[in-house]
């Protein structure tokens, strides 16, 4: 209990400073609070992205750094706004969080106006909730498979195009630096831990073996079919072998840890690992290269699961005017074009794919384009607001399987009969 | 009950006092309580009310205030198909609410054993006298000092199959050939939970015992030496029955405590069906999945298993009072 009331303080403080704030005077610049996870170097990508911003309005943004767990900041966002709280005026949110967070955010469809023709028709269809827009994109994201050019140079092997070859692959990378005394070396690192990653790696190992998206669009639960059987145990067989047996408890950042020490050939990750592993104090700098997913076997198509993060006004704000233009600021090409540049981020407005000074620092934005294009979303739409509950279900049971308790056909067998269960008559 | 119990102090009714002075003195104290009664009826009372008037309801977290009375629904309900077959659903009939159960009373039970023993022993060691004793008293409270959220993620980082301390240790030693995941593996997901808590809790055991031996009077030891009693016997016979009463207290502290389990699971292995505890997963459907009022269901299910375990505690407690003084 008592943890709980510790959590509010920070909010309290907030709070507190935010009177003082509306006592000090008469100025009209407003502290505008931002709450986002932080991951990698977004603390100090936010504050050059909001720079002209504020400097154009003067008012200030106050980032109010989350963890960087999605379901730790799902969990915070929920009691603030159940609690509503005014401390907090823009959330930045998860592509999947706008059908269940929709009645709490403000429908900014009216005041962005044109400038949602800019952006991919896809991403702003994923913040609309029963016609209201919930949020605006600040970026898109899809993983790609991240791969060791001068391992693969030395081992003759080239990029592997299917999951099948990735595992010989990463076998036969990791046998021969082990041989060579690097004894914490490992073929593949991915995120395994059971959380909502686990369900972005799943699906795409799922789906790129044909074996559906978990729940179809049009509500129907496909999870339990030979192809899933299959790709889900060709995952389990990594485990130990070439993924460490402890891949499991990983999220992004730990599979990102032994991938930045190269102690990794391949890995799994979303683009921002890109810019960090390019980094000047990376010891992989210049080393690797990233290609799209491999496929699921030789019929297969690659896939990679819509990630993508939006900006969404709260209804308890009490500085909604300025919440709003600094929600168009941070979707507007300008603004994505910076977060790009400086993260590797993608971007959602169409033309940046084109835009000559992205394509020179990052050449894989441009052609990420393509990935972009055939990203597989999870099934956030038709299963609304029991999303979450779908997902925890699906990544334990893939979970439990990487973990050996049963196999992949009786986990998805059960998992089939779970969300039957919970689908009832209707999502 | 009548016998007499030695370290319970009783406010007695003294003879020969006025009764209107008796009545001025228990007015007076009920105005110096007043504040705190009220305030525990905000932040305890109430709360609980809330929570349990909600999980008869429909309540979800969106709209807090729009719940309509569904009965014992979220406890227990059932639906008889169209076939005739009978479903039964609700948490008394959940099997993830019941693994939550049985892994709370688990860690309960072998961490709150493990602690009480280790310290005992450490209470025992430093009511020996030696040089340096205060230092070693404060330094041994340095893991109690530590926040519960803090030591979880020190220790998953040591813990951690690739970085860790703990494997690199082990490895080295050549006690382990491979380095292991403590906290991924669902078969020592629970053991390093315990781990980590023997390690932070053992300080505050350690405390409460010391001030349980600190009562025991010098002179019944000088008398078992001087009967040339064997210290094992001594310590079995005299000293576990005097500092009985304090050891209880402080069992049934770490009990309350450890039955409502949270924070080191959720930060060192969060949703690993091997470490759910009650508190995780009652959190899991009141915020996370869009079930607040079967959540509500399980926190209530939560206050009254710690309830009864207290009482049956207490009551098991006194009964072997009764047959030791049968002796």
């Amino acid at each position: 209990m008592f943890k709980f009331h510790a959590r509010t303080l920070p909010a309290g403080a907030l709070a507190a400073a935010a009177l003082s704030l509306a006592f000090t005077g008469p100025a009209r610049a407003v502290e505008v609070s931002f709450a986002a996870g932080v991951v990698g170097s977004f603390f100090e990508d936010f504050a050059a992205v909001v720079k002209p911003w504020e400097e154009k309005t003067g008012n200030t943004v106050k980032l109010v750094p989350m963890p960087a767990s999605t379901s730790d900041q799902f969990a915070q966002y929920r009691l603030w706004l159940a609690a509503g709280n005014s401390d907090i005026d823009l959330y930045m949110t998860d592509v999947i969080w706008a059908p269940q967070l929709a009645e709490q955010f403000v429908d900014l469809r009216e005041s962005a106006g044109a400038a949602l023709d800019a952006h991919f028709p896809s991403v702003i269809e994923s913040q609309t909730a029963d016609g209201r827009l919930v949020a605006l994109p600040l970026y898109t994201d899809a993983p790609a498979l991240y791969y060791r050019k001068d391992l693969l140079e030395k081992y003759g092997a080239k990029v592997p195009e299917t999951w099948q070859e990735l595992t010989e692959t990463a076998q036969l990378i990791q046998d021969g630096e082990r041989a060579e005394g690097k004894s914490d070396f490992w073929g593949f690192v991915w995120q395994g831990n059971a959380y909502e990653g686990l369900t972005c790696d799943a699906l795409e190992w799922i789906k790129s073996f044909g074996g559906g998206q978990i729940v179809e669009p049009d509500g129907t639960i496909s999870v339990n079919n030979e192809k899933a059987v299959e790709a889900i145990d060709l995952a389990a067989s990594w485990v130990g072998t070439i993924s460490p047996p402890g891949v499991i408890a990983y999220q992004e950042e730990e599979a990102r840890g032994v991938w930045q020490t190269g102690n990794a050939a391949f890995m799994r990750n979303w683009p921002y690992a890109y810019a960090l592993g390019s980094a000047e104090d990376s010891p992989i700098k210049g080393l690797f290269d990233t290609a799209p997913l491999p496929r699921g076997g030789e019929d297969g198509s690659s896939a990679a699961t819509l990630g993508g993060w939006n900006v969404a006004v709260s209804k308890y704000s009490e500085h909604q005017d300025e919440a709003i233009s600094l929600a168009l600021y941070l979707s507007s090409a300008e603004a994505q074009k910076t977060l790009a540049l400086r993260a590797g981020n993608l971007p959602t407005v169409i033309s940046l794919y084109d835009d000559p000074d992205i394509a020179a620092k990052y050449p894989i934005i441009p052609a990420w384009k393509d990935v972009f294009m055939h990203a597989v979303p999870r099934p956030s739409a038709p299963t609304k607001k029991k999303y979450n509950e779908v997902s925890a279900k699906f990544w334990s049971a893939v979970h439990d399987t990487l973990g050996g308790n049963g196999t992949a056909a009786e986990n998805l067998e059960l998992l089939e009969l779970d969300l039957d269960d919970l689908k009832g008559s209707a999502w | 009950m009548t016998h007499p119990t030695t370290a319970v102090p009783v406010a007695a009714p003294k003879n020969g006092r006025e009764t209107s002075l008796e009545q001025q003195r228990l007015r007076a104290a009920f105005w110096f309580l007043a504040p705190m009664l009220l305030m525990l009826f905000c932040v305890a009372a109430w709360p609980l009310m809330r929570s349990i008037w909600f999980s008869f309801t429909d309540t979800s977290l969106t709209d807090l205030h729009g719940g309509k009375w569904v009965g014992f629904d979220n406890y227990l309900s059932y639906r008889q198909l169209s076939s005739g077959r009978v479903i039964w659903r609700g948490t008394l009939v959940d099997p993830a609410w019941w693994n939550a159960v049985w892994n709370t009373v688990k860690f309960a039970v072998v961490s709150v054993s493990l602690e009480t023993m280790f310290g005992l022993v450490v209470a025992l060691v430093l009511n020996a006298r030696f040089a340096g004793r205060g230092l070693v008293r404060a330094a041994i409270l340095i893991p109690w000092a530590i926040p519960t959220i803090v030591s979880a993620k020190m220790w998953g980082w040591m813990l951690n199959d690739q970085f860790g301390i703990i494997n690199d240790i082990l490895l080295n030693l050549g006690l382990i050939s491979e380095k292991i995941a403590w906290a991924a593996n669902l078969d020592t997901a629970m053991a390093a939970v315990i781990l980590v808590d023997v390690w932070k809790t053992t300080p505050f055991m350690a405390l409460l015992c010391l001030a349980g031996l600190q009562m025991v009077p010098g002179d019944i030891y000088e008398a078992a030496r001087i009967d040339g009693i064997h210290p094992v016997k001594v310590f079995f016979r005299v000293t576990l029955p005097l500092i009985r009463p304090a050891l209880m207290v402080a069992v049934i502290f770490r009990m309350l405590d450890a039955l409502r389990m949270f924070d080191l699971v959720y930060v060192l292995t969060p949703n690993s069906a091997a470490t759910k505890t009650m508190s995780i997963i009652s959190r899991e459907n009141l915020i996370e999945f869009d079930k607040f009022a079967y959540g509500s269901a399980q926190s209530s299910l939560l206050f009254a298993i710690i309830a009864i375990f207290v009482a049956l505690y207490i009551w098991l407690g006194k009964v072997d009072l009764g047959g030791e003084k049968s002796k």
